[in-house]
C-alpha cells in the first residue's frame, strides 16, 4: 500500500514537473565533471564550485562579473579600522534563502548566518566542524585563515565584525572566494535537530540566483530560478548541468543542440566549433601562469646571468604553437594580464640563442647538464608538459646545455619539487584563487614559500620588502605601484622562465545571451538568457 | 549436487580474502597520497599533511587499517568516500543499476547476434559468409573501444542525427529514480516518450560495449559447433534423415552451448572492464567511470570498496554459471 502510494506520488510529481518543463525556459550546460558535494567550503575543485557556490550561494562580497574586482554582495558596505585589524560589514536586508522541497525558511538572512558559515570552519570544537566523516576545510586552512582570523562577532542582526590577528590587505578578496559562501544557520539547525547533518552537503540551501532541485550522481544536476532572489528572478526558469566528461562528446552534444553551453573544448576542435553557424565562441585569457622554475639555491642557477641566459634560449612562440595550439599567450610577468597591477611596461627577455650562449660563457658555465621536470598531468596552464619539456630541451641543446627530462607521479611531483636541494628546473604553474596579486607573488615567490610553494627557492630582499608592504597597505593605488615594482625586480632577477598564460574558450549556442566569462575560471549562469 | 554446491561456495572464501588483500594493496602501492592530490599546486604543510592523514586514519599500522577494512566490509560497511564524504556503499548502489542495465543490454545484444552468426558460420565452414563473419569478429575484437564509440557518435548522432550523443535519457524527462534502471523507471514515470528516449540512449553504448563479447561469442559458438557437428551422434542423426534444422538447432546446439555458456559468464569481467571506457564516452553514470575517477584521486575507501564489490559480483556470476553448467552437463558435478 505504502509503495503504491509512493509510486503514485512520484508519478504525479514527475508529470507535473514534466508539464512545467515543457513551457519553461531551460538552459543546458555541458559540464566537465561531477561536483564533490554542494557545500563549497570543504572542497577545492572549480567543477564543484561551478555547481555549488556559484548558482546556489552568495558571499559577503562578490567579484564583479567578468573582472577580479570586489563589489558588495550580501554585505552592502564595509569599514576597515585604521590599524587594518577590524573589518565591519553592514549586511543587506530582505535577502531570502531559497524555499525548496526539503526546507522552508522562516526568516531572512542575517548576521547569525555569517557567523555560522565561518565559525564552523574556524573553530575545531564547533558542532559543524566535523559534520560528516573525514571533512576538512581545505581552502579556509590553505589560505591560512585560522591564523589570520581572531574572531567573528555579531554586532547586531545586520552587522558583523571580523577581527584579525594581523593586517592583511587581500582579506576582502578572500571573502569573495567560494569557501566564504554564506549558508543558512536556520537550515543547519533543522538538519541538526533531525539528526541529518550530512544533508547540508547533499541538499543545499543558499541565497543565490538558483535553487537546487535534484542531482543524479555523475549524470545531471537540476536547478530552478530562485523566485525571491534579492538580485531579481533570472530570465531562465531551469538550469541543467549535463555532466559530460569527454571533451569530444561535449563538442558533439553542443553541435547536436543537446546542450547550449559547453566547458573546456579540445584545442583541436576549436576550428570546427567556430565554423558551426549555430554556435558562437567566447574567449578570455585565464587567470593563470605556466612557468619553468630554476632552483636558485643550487649552482650554477644561483647566478642571475645563468637563469637569464637560459630564459633567452627558450623559443616561446614554438611552444605556444606546439603545446597550446593557439590557446595560449606568451607570459612575461608572473601574474596574468587580466589581473590588476599587471606591469605591461616590463620587457620580456628576447629569444636570442647566440646572445644566450655568450652570456653563459661570460658567466663561466661550460658543458652544463641539467634536469627539467615535466608534470605527468594536463593543467589549464600547461596542456602537455612533456612536449613542452622536449621543446625546451631542444632549445637548450642549441646553446650547449644538455637536458634530461624527468617526471614523477603527480602527488610525488608536487612534494619532491618543493625540496630545497631539488636537482633541476621544474615545470609548473598556478591558477589564481581570488584575483589578488598577493595570491601569485607572495605564494609563489615570497621568502616564506622557500621549501614549499616557492619552487624557485628564490628569496630576494628587494622583492620581499615590496610584496610584504603591499600586503598591509589598504590603498589600492599604492598596492598597485608596489606590485608593479615587484614585477620589475622579478624580471631582472629571473627566478623563472615565464612561459604562457592559457586562453580559455567557451563555445555556446547563438541562442544564448548575457554570458560573461569569468577571469577566475568559474562558470556563472545568473544574468544569462536563451532565445526560444 | 549439494556437495558440488558446497565445494564451489567453499572456494569463494579464500578468493574473497584474496580480493580484499589485492584491493587494499593495489591502491596503496600507487605512488602519491590523497592528501597531496587534494591540495594540488597549493600544497600542504607537513604538519597539516600529518593531521589529515591522522584524521583519515592512514597513520595507523597497515595491518590495522587492513583488518579494519576487512571486518567492516564483512558487515557491509565500506567506509566513506574521501571525495564526496558519502558512504561508499551508497555511492556504489546509486551507480550500479546504470552499469548493470548497460551490461545486460550488451550481453543480450552479443548473444542475440553472436550465437546465430556463429552457428551460421559453422554450417557454412570455409565459405565466404563464414570468412566474412569471422573476419568481422576479429576486427570487432581488436577495436579500441574509445575510438569505436566516438566513431559511432560522430556518424549516428553528429552526421545522421539518429541517436542522442550521450546520457541515459533526454533532459526533458525528469523523474526521481525508483529502481535505478532507466528503462523501468521511464515506464513507471508514465511520461509519454520517456521509455523510447531511454531506449534510444541505450543503442550506441550497447553496441560499443557489446562489440567485444559479440566477437568472442560468435567465434566460440562457431568452434564449439564445428566440433559437435563432427561427432558421431550428429552423423547418426543426419543418417536417420532428420532435417538439417533439427540436427543443428536441437541435437548439436545443446552440446555446443556448454562452452558458450562458460564464455558468456567470463564476459562479465570483460564487460565491467569495457564499461570503464564506454561509460566515459557516453557520460553514462555507472561504476566504471566512478572507479577511474576514484583511482585518479586516490580515494582509498572508494577504490577498495568498489573493487571488492565488483569482484564479489564477478564471483557470484561465475558461481551461477558454474552451477548452470553443472545442470547442463551432469559430468561436471562428479569430476571435480
Amino acid at each position: 500500500m505504502r509503495k503504491s502510494k509512493l509510486l503514485m506520488a512520484t508519478l504525479l510529481g514527475a508529470t507535473m514537473l514534466a508539464s512545467g518543463a515543457a513551457q519553461s525556459k531551460t538552459l543546458v550546460y555541458c559540464s566537465e565533471g561531477s561536483p564533490e558535494g554542494f557545500d563549497p567550503a570543504p572542497f577545492t575543485a572549480g567543477t564543484t564550485f561551478d555547481a555549488s557556490s556559484k548558482p546556489l550561494y552568495n558571499r559577503l562580497v562578490e567579484f564583479k562579473r567578468g573582472t577580479s574586482e570586489v563589489i558588495p554582495g550580501l554585505a552592502e558596505s564595509w569599514k576597515v579600522s585604521s590599524d587594518g585589524l577590524e573589518y565591519t560589514f553592514k549586511l543587506r536586508q530582505g535577502v531570502k534563502f531559497q524555499t525548496t522541497e526539503f526546507f522552508t525558511p522562516s526568516r531572512d538572512f542575517n548576521a547569525d548566518d555569517v557567523v555560522f558559515s565561518f565559525e564552523r570552519q574556524l573553530k575545531k570544537d564547533h558542532p559543524w566542524n566535523q559534520y560528516t566523516a573525514g571533512i576538512a576545510w581545505e581552502y579556509f586552512d590553505g589560505m591560512s585563515m585560522p591564523d589570520l582570523i581572531k574572531s567573528i562577532e555579531k554586532v547586531d542582526d545586520n552587522t558583523v565584525k571580523f577581527v584579525l590577528n594581523r593586517p592583511e590587505a587581500p582579506m576582502i578578496a578572500n571573502l569573495a572566494m567560494d569557501f566564504a559562501s554564506i549558508m543558512s544557520a536556520e537550515y543547519a539547525a533543522k538538519l541538526e535537530a533531525d539528526g541529518k547533518k550530512e544533508l547540508l552537503n547533499q541538499q543545499p540551501v543558499g541565497t543565490g540566483p538558483f535553487k537546487f532541485v535534484a542531482y543524479q550522481k555523475d549524470a545531471v544536476i537540476r536547478y530552478a530560478a530562485h523566485e525571491g532572489y534579492w538580485g531579481g528572478k533570472q530570465s531562465i526558469d531551469d538550469l541543467v548541468f549535463a555532466i559530460t566528461t569527454d571533451a569530444s562528446v561535449r563538442q558533439q552534444k553542443l553541435k547536436a543542440g543537446e546542450c547550449h553551453v559547453a566547458a573546456y573544448p579540445n584545442p583541436a576542435d576549436l576550428e570546427d566549433l567556430k565554423a558551426d553557424a549555430n554556435l558562437q565562441m567566447m574567449e578570455q585569457e585565464g587567470l593563470n601562469v605556466g612557468y619553468l622554475a630554476y632552483n636558485a639555491l643550487v649552482p650554477p642557477f644561483d647566478k642571475t646571468e645563468v637563469r637569464k641566459a637560459l630564459n633567452m634560449a627558450i623559443n616561446k612562440q614554438s611552444i605556444l604553437e606546439a603545446v597550446f595550439q593557439g590557446a595560449g599567450k606568451a607570459a612575461k610577468n608572473p601574474i596574468p594580464p587580466t589581473m590588476w597591477s599587471y606591469n605591461n611596461a616590463v620587457q620580456d627577455d628576447p629569444y636570442d640563442p647566440e646572445a644566450a650562449k655568450k652570456m653563459l660563457e661570460a658567466a663561466g658555465v661550460k658543458d652544463l647538464k641539467m634536469k627539467i621536470w615535466a608534470m605527468p598531468v594536463q593543467r589549464p596552464y600547461n596542456p602537455n608538459a612533456r612536449r613542452m619539456a622536449e621543446l625546451i630541451q631542444s632549445d637548450f641543446s642549441k646553446i650547449g646545455v644538455g637536458v634530461e627530462i624527468v617526471s614523477y607521479e603527480w602527488g610525488e611531483y608536487l612534494k619532491l619539487s618543493k625540496e630545497k636541494d631539488r636537482d633541476g628546473a621544474v615545470l609548473l604553474g598556478w591558477t589564481g584563487d581570488n584575483g589578488d596579486p598577493d595570491n601569485f607573488l607572495a605564494v609563489l615567490l615570497g621568502c616564506d614559500g622557500v621549501g614549499g610553494s616557492n619552487r624557485a627557492q628564490w628569496c630576494n630582499k628587494e622583492f620581499e620588502d615590496l610584496i610584504q608592504k603591499a600586503k598591509v597597505v589598504s590603498d589600492k593605488a599604492e598596492r598597485t605601484k608596489l606590485y608593479e615594482d615587484a614585477q620589475v625586480v622579478f624580471k631582472r632577477e629571473a627566478p623563472w622562465a615565464t612561459i604562457a598564460h592559457s586562453v580559455v574558450f567557451m563555445p555556446m549556442s547563438k541562442k544564448v545571451s548575457g554570458y560573461v566569462m569569468d577571469p577566475l575560471g568559474g562558470h556563472w549562469f545568473d544574468g544569462v538568457d536563451i532565445a526560444e | 549436487m549439494l556437495a558440488f554446491l558446497i565445494r564451489r561456495i567453499g572456494l569463494i572464501i579464500p578468493t574473497f580474502i584474496g580480493v580484499t588483500i589485492a584491493a587494499f594493496a593495489f591502491i596503496r602501492v600507487l605512488p602519491g597520497d590523497p592528501v597531496l592530490l587534494m591540495a594540488g599546486e597549493r600544497g600542504v604543510s607537513p604538519e597539516r599533511h600529518a593531521a589529515l592523514m591522522q584524521q583519515f586514519g592512514f597513520d595507523r599500522p597497515i595491518y590495522e587499517q587492513y583488518l579494519d577494512y576487512f571486518f567492516s566490509a564483512l558487515q557491509g560497511d565500506l567506509g566513506n568516500s574521501l571525495v564526496t564524504k558519502r558512504p561508499v556503499w551508497d555511492e556504489f548502489f546509486t551507480l550500479f543499476p546504470a552499469t548493470l542495465e548497460l551490461s545486460v543490454c550488451a550481453i543480450v545484444f552479443a548473444v542475440a547476434i553472436g550465437v546465430p552468426a556463429g552457428i551460421y558460420a559453422a554450417t557454412r565452414r570455409g565459405s565466404w559468409p563464414d570468412q566474412t563473419i569471422m573476419g568481422t569478429a576479429l576486427i570487432g575484437y581488436s577495436m579500441p573501444i574509445f575510438w569505436w564509440g566516438l566513431l559511432l557518435i560522430i556518424l549516428f548522432s553528429g552526421i545522421l542525427g539518429w541517436t542522442p550523443v550521450s546520457g541515459r535519457i533526454s533532459l526533458l524527462y525528469f523523474f526521481k529514480p525508483v529502481t535505478g534502471f532507466m528503462l523501468i523507471d521511464s515506464l513507471l514515470s508514465g511520461q509519454k516518450g520517456a521509455f523510447s528516449s531511454a531506449l534510444s540512449h541505450l543503442i550506441l553504448p550497447t553496441i560499443v560495449l557489446g562489440t567485444i563479447p559479440l566477437a568472442v561469442v560468435a567465434r566460440q559458438t562457431r568452434s564449439a559447433m564445428l566440433e559437435v557437428l563432427s561427432e558421431d551422434y550428429v552423423r547418426t542423426a543426419r543418417a536417420k534423415g532428420l532435417s538439417p534444422l533439427r540436427v543443428v538447432g536441437i541435437h548439436a546446439l545443446r552440446n555446443a552451448m556448454i562452452p558458450v555458456i562458460t564464455t558468456i559468464g567470463l564476459q562479465v569481467g570483460v564487460l565491467l572492464a569495457g564499461a570503464i571506457l564506454t561509460e566515459t564516452i557516453f557520460s553514462w553514470p555507472g561504476i566504471g567511470k566512478w572507479m577511474v575517477d576514484s583511482i585518479f584521486r586516490r580515494d582509498y575507501p572508494s577504490v577498495q570498496g568498489g573493487l571488492l564489490m565488483i569482484a564479489v559480483i564477478v564471483m557470484t556470476v561465475n558461481l551461477i554459471v558454474d552451477l548452470l553448467y553443472g545442470l547442463v552437463n551432469p559430468r561436471i558435478r562428479h569430476v571435480r
